[in-house]
């Protein structure tokens, strides 16, 4: 039984945020961090490692440098990594990017009582649209939003968080579910993970690797087999001031009630 | 010859500053001002191996080394010194004495549980320290008796013992043998359920206000034979080399005093507006700035020696003093000027200036006075 859990490597978007004179994110010249929900799809499979003995492998697609971001996955419990990282595969939007890393599932290998996990989203794009995708390429069922994880046997139980509730869905492995930020409190690394995890194998998966796997083609990855096209990327305007009413009172509902009228909201 | 941390330790390192900032930085405040001991966060540190960073795995500890130990207070003391304080003297005073001349049996028994990477283990503190027994630690009054089964009575007092109030597990110095001075200090291991011993009064402190500083009572407290820890009559070298290592602790706590105040300073010279610009525009505060930079990084090369030195078994007494004594002045020194540059504010207990500047003093006097120090080093100069 193995847990494969995608994560990626986003700008640090808390720090100083960079953009390129075209509009896009000039990313080599600020910090990664690991895409905050992917750290709860990892501390998800690693609670499934602590309860079952799983083996948990984390997979990103990136350039060289992002081996590090799996190092400290390493670190912090995870048995090993695959850097999906190729010339070919680059400038690949979601569809592309799905494409790849489905191949590279097959590429680990999915048993029967496996589980992909995957973040809800990143949080540079922002389309939440990766981990679904895989899941529809690699022909398993998918759980998205996860806000609790239950596995008996071969089935999943889970708890998805949605706008006004809850939704509680069962399904069999293998399976993909997306992780939200509800589901848990990722842990840290820990030192002895730390002193160790240079020496866990990495291993790189490049264009070669995977260029027998159906769903790779010249046509569906990288920027060639990108549907998507950035058709401009921009600054939204600063919204204007919001208006603060405090109290409970009639006279305060009224105002509210007027403000509301005036701007034809109600 | 190299400067830089190997990829473990500055992984280490990354990882400490994360822990520190969400979970040490958010109380660091409210423990001060409550006196409260940070129950939650040693819970964490010790589920994380953060209490036993620097002893082997073979005996429960982590497997890290002392560099690392160093690195781990120095980044919680960048946010709260209390948290490094307690760092340092569960680990070098309580844990190491056990580890270096506990027996077999007294390792497993006593050591492991202190060091274990898990929650709910246990606290050590160290008590040698007595009303008229400060620097002159030969000066002791609490007694152990030796009875002809070969156990132990202890009678005396102990005070100013950093974690006393909290800790599960205390190593504690008393004279076997009054008449040979330093020759006749013996140190013992004594369990906090032990009948006949009790926590006095905690203190009401200036800094490291959380650490739950104690007295520690001891009122015919009897201890079986295989509570002496070490020779009998040779507690007094234990004691000292204890204090060497422990330097290195007090030392990161000091060097990440300094290091969190410069920080915070510099943030707020960029955000602060006076005469139109932003602080950081003013000379006379750039060329402050440039001297705590220059100090604290002097401090760090020494710090980190001293640690070196202990990892690869290099003699570290002078170093490890050197650390203490030059850290611990430029932590007072910079927090000193950092709270000059807040100006009011850093007056004032709603910013973290004045509250560094309050812990830091502490690092000057305990685990030996910088006069000590200054004399540790002359010593093993002039010798």
């Amino acid at each position: 039984m193995k847990a494969i859990v995608c994560v990626k490597q986003v700008p640090d978007t808390s720090g100083k945020v960079a953009v390129n004179p075209d509009g896009t994110l000039n990313r080599a010249s600020m910090e990664t961090i690991t895409n905050p929900d992917d750290l709860n799809a990892v501390e998800a499979a690693l609670k499934l490692k602590d309860e079952t003995g799983c083996k948990v492998v984390v997979v990103t697609m990136g350039p060289p440098p992002a081996e590090g971001m799996l190092r400290e996955l390493i670190a912090r419990g995870a048995d090993e990594g695959v850097l999906v990282s190729a010339r070919e595969f680059g400038g690949s939007d979601t569809f592309a990017t799905s494409q790849i890393l489905a191949a590279a599932v097959n590429k680990i290998g999915l048993e029967d009582d496996d589980i992909v996990f995957c973040g809800r989203q990143a949080i540079d794009g922002d389309t939440a649209q990766v981990g679904s995708q895989i899941a529809e390429k690699l022909h398993i069922p998918q759980i998205s939003y996860a806000a609790d994880i239950k596995k008996e046997g071969n089935t999943v139980t889970v708890k998805r968080m949605l706008e006004d509730g809850y939704m509680t869905i069962q399904t069999k492995t293998p399976c993909l579910l997306t992780c939200i930020k509800e589901l848990n409190a990722p842990r840290y690394m820990s030192l002895g993970g730390i002193m160790d995890c240079y020496s866990k194998p990495v291993e790189v998966y490049d264009y070669n690797t995977l260029k027998d796997d159906p769903l790779i083609d010249p046509t569906t990855i990288g920027l060639k087999g990108s549907p998507t096209n950035i058709f401009k990327s921009f600054t939204p305007p600063q919204k204007g001031q919001g208006k603060m009413l405090e109290g409970a009172d009639k006279n305060t509902c009224e105002t509210l009630a007027a403000e509301l009228l005036k701007k034809h909201i109600i | 010859m190299d400067f830089r941390l190997t990829k473990e330790e500055a992984l280490f390192q990354k990882m400490c500053r994360e822990f520190a900032l969400n979970e040490v930085e958010p109380i660091a405040a409210e423990i001060d001002e409550q006196e409260r001991y940070p129950e939650e966060t040693v819970q964490k540190l010790m589920k994380y191996g953060l209490m036993g960073i620097q002893f082997p795995k073979e005996v429960g500890g982590s497997g890290g080394n002392y560099i690392c130990y160093s690195i781990a207070i120095e980044e919680m003391s960048r946010v709260c010194g209390t948290t490094g304080g307690i760092m340092s003297a569960h680990g070098t005073l309580g844990a190491w004495p056990i580890y270096a001349f506990g027996t077999p049996e007294q390792k497993e028994k006593w050591l492991r549980p202190l060091i274990e990477p898990k929650e709910g283990a246990k606290i050590g503190a160290f008590g040698l320290t007595e009303p008229n027994a400060g620097t002159d630690s030969a000066a002791q009054q609490t007694i152990a008796e030796k009875q002809p089964d070969g156990s132990y009575i202890l009678n005396g007092t102990k005070v100013f013992i950093t974690g006393g109030g909290r800790a599960d597990t205390y190593v504690v110095f008393a004279m076997t043998d009054k008449s040979k001075g330093n020759k006749g200090i013996s140190a013992f291991i004594v369990d906090k359920d032990d009948p006949g011993f009790s926590i006095g009064k905690i203190e009401h402190k200036m800094g490291i206000r959380g650490s739950q500083t104690a007295e520690l009572i001891f009122e015919d407290l009897h201890l079986p034979a295989d509570r002496l820890l070490g020779k009998e009559n040779g507690g007094f070298k234990i004691a000292m080399m204890t204090l060497d290592g422990g330097r290195i602790g007090i030392a990161s706590q000091a060097l990440g005093i300094a290091q969190g105040a410069l920080d915070k300073a510099i943030q707020y010279m960029k955000e602060r507006v006076q005469f139109g610009k932003t602080l950081d525009k003013f000379q006379g505060l750039q060329w402050m700035v440039a001297d705590m930079y220059t100090q604290i990084d002097a401090a760090r090369l020494l710090v980190r020696r001293a640690a070196f030195n202990h990892d690869v078994g290099l003699p570290f007494t002078k170093e490890a003093a050197m650390a203490k004594l030059y850290a611990s002045e430029v932590a007072m020194d910079v927090t000193t000027k950092c709270v000059q540059i807040y100006g009011g504010y850093g007056y004032i207990r709603e910013y973290p200036m004045e509250r560094m500047m309050r812990d830091a003093k502490i690092t000057e006097i305990y685990e030996g006075t910088s006069q000590v120090q200054r004399m540790v080093i002359a010593g093993q100069i002039l010798r």
